[in-house]
């Protein structure tokens, strides 16, 4: 099992150093992905209900108020 | 407090969604089909253990991992837009959304992760018949992930397989099964990845006839037998395409008769309805029942809607004004009544959703068992509620309209297109000088499987406006309260980061593209 481990983690590591256009693909989608969770999502996409309410039946109340409301 | 929700708020949160969504269908298409050639060309090489068709199969993977790259994740912003822009469609689909997008991105993480890195690591690692099925595995993870989108959507488009909770608020799953193989999301399915096998096979062609107009001596066995296996698989997927697209529109016909009635630009239904082949819209038509001529022209196939439509060549096709004004008998026998109506008993729906919640929290059970009978009486309406006047349940005709045409005309061209390529490929010699219009031609193609691709995802998503889920909820009823500032902010963030991220791409691709396949 051990053995198995270290073959699939030596599969990677050796996989990893061999790469060349993988190299800027890989940074292109670490910096992506930063941008969209470290900045995007904390910063511009935080979560509307999370924001106005604290629990699951917050949320139900508020969304249904919200639907009353907007029918009104 | 009532809301004030203003129209720019929706347009904006709209318009934001679809610049995001558009993006992504550009890397999404290609990812599938590319797939498919890379299977194609590895499974050759596998089978002769000619080194050229390793080469070849390595060179092909080489882009489908540069795009797969750039677009990895690019569909995760538009579930950031769900919880923030689209909060109350976030919550009232919640637990529908919940297993297919938890499903699709755990078969994404798990399945395409683990394969796609054997593919690119495992040459000379593993066993080729390990390899050949880590690639194909590639592909059906990232098409596996498709099909749970595309349930998703298909429910909004024909919700099916829930009932409304009106404690929680949310629809709720009662059938997995009618969700995830419901009719609209079979074909949807099927039709939706394979205009990505179009799209990819058209980048084979393209890229191999640049070969071939560089004059490109190393590379030319593989420009021409890239160009064989990509016409060939063109052809096959185009027609599938053609196929399937019938199938979608008999399922529109069905479950979204207004869609239907926009992509034709038909205001006054008919029996033997004919399909319009060539028009053009009446710019000066401005309201379904203001009498002016909706076309400047029009040529339409006899009766071609109806049997779209239907399956029978006699049916009725209703028309914009029919289905405001109802009356017409329906495909199921019942007799459909007007939207003026459909809006009174959504305000029935609503009232009975409010009395239900007041009766709840007094403590009156009988008032909410009563007031729970009405809401589910008249819940298939619940949305119509939010509609003020009925022609607001008029999508934008002529861009559906018009977005159909383009879909269908270019489906045509590339069968067209992939036929003489494949004349050209048997029976003259491709590396001549002389069919150097024919490269261009063929380089040309692509951006337009790219616009091929995106019309058919405005006629699907324009279509069914102003609906988010059909009938069930409006857009000024689905959306956050937030301020039009920030939508607007991050509608330009979004379009320079993805513009950013496509500019690399294409760098890289054409990079990559130059480099060659380095056979010999």
């Amino acid at each position: 099992m051990k053995n198995t481990l270290y073959k699939i983690w030596r599969f990677y590591v050796d996989g990893f150093k061999s790469m060349t256009t993988g190299r800027v693909l890989w940074l292109i989608i670490l910096v992506k992905l930063f941008i969209m969770f470290a900045i995007l999502r904390l910063f511009f996409f935080p979560n509307y209900l999370n924001e106005h309410t604290n629990s699951s039946d917050e949320k139900g109340e508020f969304v249904g108020e919200q639907l009353i409301q907007r029918g009104q | 407090m009532i809301e004030n929700i203003d129209s720019s708020l929706i347009d904006w949160s709209r318009a934001q969604f679809a610049l995001t969504a558009i993006y992504h269908w550009i890397f999404v298409p290609l990812t599938l089909g590319l797939a498919v050639v890379m299977g194609i060309m590895e499974t050759i090489y596998y089978r002769n253990k000619d080194e050229f068709w390793k080469k070849t199969a390595q060179f092909w993977q080489k882009l489908f991992g540069i795009n797969f790259a750039v677009g990895v994740a690019t569909g995760l912003i538009l579930e950031f837009e769900f919880g923030t822009n689209w909060s109350n469609y976030s919550w009232f689909v919640g637990d529908i959304f919940g297993a297919p997008l938890a499903i699709e991105g755990i078969v994404a993480f798990f399945m395409e992760a683990t394969f796609i890195a054997v593919m690119f690591f495992g040459w000379h690692k593993v066993s080729r018949g390990f390899h050949l099925a880590s690639t194909w595995l590639t592909g059906l993870g990232a098409t596996i992930s498709a099909w749970w989108i595309l349930v998703a959507n298909s429910w909004m488009q024909y919700p099916v397989g829930m009932e409304f909770n009106p404690d929680t608020a949310r629809n709720e799953m009662v059938s997995f099964a009618e969700v995830a193989l419901s009719p609209m999301a079979v074909n949807k399915f099927f039709h939706t990845v394979m205009s990505g096998w179009v799209l990819g096979a058209i980048f084979v062609v393209a890229v191999s006839c640049w070969y071939l107009l560089k004059k490109r001596e190393a590379d030319k066995k593989f420009a021409l037998e890239s160009i064989k296996i990509g016409t060939l698989f063109g052809l096959v997927s185009t027609l599938l395409v053609a196929f399937t697209g019938d199938g979608a529109g008999y399922q529109v016909a069905q479950h979204q008769p207004m869609k239907l009635a926009a992509m034709e630009g038909l205001y006054e239904g008919e029996q033997g309805a004919g399909l319009i082949a060539v028009a053009a819209l009446n710019p000066s038509k401005e309201a379904p029942d203001d009498g002016v001529n909706p076309f400047l022209f029009r040529v339409e196939i006899p009766k071609m809607l109806s049997l779209l439509a239907t399956r029978s060549t006699d049916s009725f096709v209703p028309g914009i004004n029919d289905i405001l004004k109802g009356g017409y008998t329906q495909y199921d026998g019942t007799t459909a009544i007007s939207v003026p109506e459909k809006i009174e008993r959504g305000k029935t729906a609503i009232r009975a959703f409010a009395a239900y919640r007041k009766a709840k929290a007094d403590g009156d059970e009988a008032g909410a068992v009563a007031s729970a009978k009405l809401l589910q009486d008249n819940m298939p309406y619940f949305g119509y509620g939010y509609i003020k006047n009925a022609n607001d349940v008029v999508p934008n005709v002529p861009l559906t309209f018009y977005m159909f045409r383009i879909m269908v005309y270019l489906g045509g061209y590339f069968i067209f297109f992939f036929l003489v390529m494949l004349f050209c490929y048997y029976k003259m010699d491709l590396t001549q000088t002389k069919w150097k219009w024919l490269h261009w031609v063929a380089f040309l193609t692509v951006p337009l499987g790219y616009l091929a691709g995106q019309a058919g995802w405005a006629v699907a998503e324009v279509g069914r406006q102003p609906w988010v889920i059909q009938d069930m909820l409006p857009t000024n009823a689905a959306i956050s309260a937030v301020g039009v500032g920030s939508v607007q902010l991050t509608f330009f963030i979004f379009l320079a980061l993805f513009t950013i991220m496509l500019i690399a791409e294409i760098g890289i691709l054409m990079k990559a593209i130059k480099k060659g396949p380095e056979i010999n």
